[in-house]
């Protein structure tokens, strides 16, 4: 185990701040990424409903 | 009309070339992926701060390594399939080809900035600077004005055929870009060091490291396919939206 407590695992002796920068950063892409997919996914059905629908 | 290729177990693989058969096929196996990706990334993440060791020369600041290389490993090999997909698309004047480039693009993007991010993050602390113009800094900031060309590009041309052929172009001139990347540190002094993996000799790392390193690779492999197979869905929605296939889809929809 390398870590003796969570303070020690969040300070990451020291680097921190690179470390977790590195992590959050990655972490809220990916994120972001996801919503916009399940966004494009729902706009692309929305208009192919209204052009299905308007034929 | 293509010929019907048949392989030695009797699969027709130029029935999924067409969209309306990958469709519901990319549609069951999103699911899949998601989910070995979600698990890789939960045991690398494990593996990463719980199992390898600390570093005895950079302490804890290279534990930053197993989103860095994984994360730039993408960057170049998501960048190559758009090329390759770009080439067929070219060449056999195939839909779904050009769809698939385009479906890739946002995801490489994204590794590229996560690698340039984290490797701004890691040179702070280990070299003393957020950046340097070095070959390999460089040809990877290279690489992510590649993938916002591309998006630009497409998204700049209304007529799809059009904007495919001229996407595809942009995709395949600059993979060469790749190798300058990959090569980069051993054909110019570079900051940045030489490559830890390599095929050609032994892993200079921790068996631990090593593998939660290629943990986490594959957890970024499952899910970049995952994320592209998600929004190449979306492009044939958009883009077929004339076709017989897709009405009867719309309508057997709720």
């Amino acid at each position: 185990m390398n870590w003796g407590s969570w303070n020690d695992f969040w300070m990451m002796g020291g680097y921190g701040l690179y470390v977790w920068g590195s992590y959050a950063t990655t972490l809220v892409l990916i994120v972001a990424e996801i919503a916009l997919l399940r966004m494009r996914r729902r706009a692309a059905q929305d208009a192919l409903r209204q052009y299905t629908g308007a034929q | 009309m293509t010929q019907p290729v048949l392989l030695a177990g009797g699969v027709n693989v130029f029935k999924y070339a067409a969209p309306q058969t990958f469709y519901p096929l990319a549609g069951k196996l999103i699911p899949w992926f998601s989910w070995i990706a979600a698990a890789l990334c939960a045991v690398g993440l494990y593996i990463s701060f719980f199992v390898a060791p600390t570093d005895h020369q950079q302490g804890e600041s290279y534990r930053i390594i197993f989103i860095h290389v994984p994360a730039a490993w993408m960057s170049m090999f998501i960048y190559v399939v758009m090329a390759f997909w770009a080439g067929v698309g070219l060449t056999f004047n195939t839909r779904l080809s050009h769809m698939m480039v385009s479906a890739l693009a946002p995801t490489g993007a994204l590794f590229t900035f996560v690698a340039l991010w984290t490797g701004a993050l890691w040179g702070k602390p280990t070299w003393g600077a957020w950046w340097v113009w070095d070959a390999r800094l460089t040809s990877e900031l290279v690489l992510l004005f590649l993938y916002f060309g591309f998006m630009a590009l497409q998204a700049g041309i209304d007529d799809p055929r059009r904007a495919d052929r001229a996407g595809a172009v942009l995709a395949l001139v600059g993979v060469v870009n790749v190798p300058i990347i990959y090569f980069s540190v051993k054909w110019w002094n570079t900051l940045h060091q030489g490559a830890s993996v390599s095929v050609t000799s032994a892993p200079t790392m921790a068996t631990t490291m090593l593998t939660g390193m290629l943990v986490m690779a594959l957890a970024a492999w499952m899910y970049a396919i995952a994320a592209a197979l998600h929004r190449v869905r979306s492009i044939i929605l958009e883009r077929e939206h004339g076709s017989e296939w897709i009405r009867n889809y719309a309508g057997s929809q709720p």
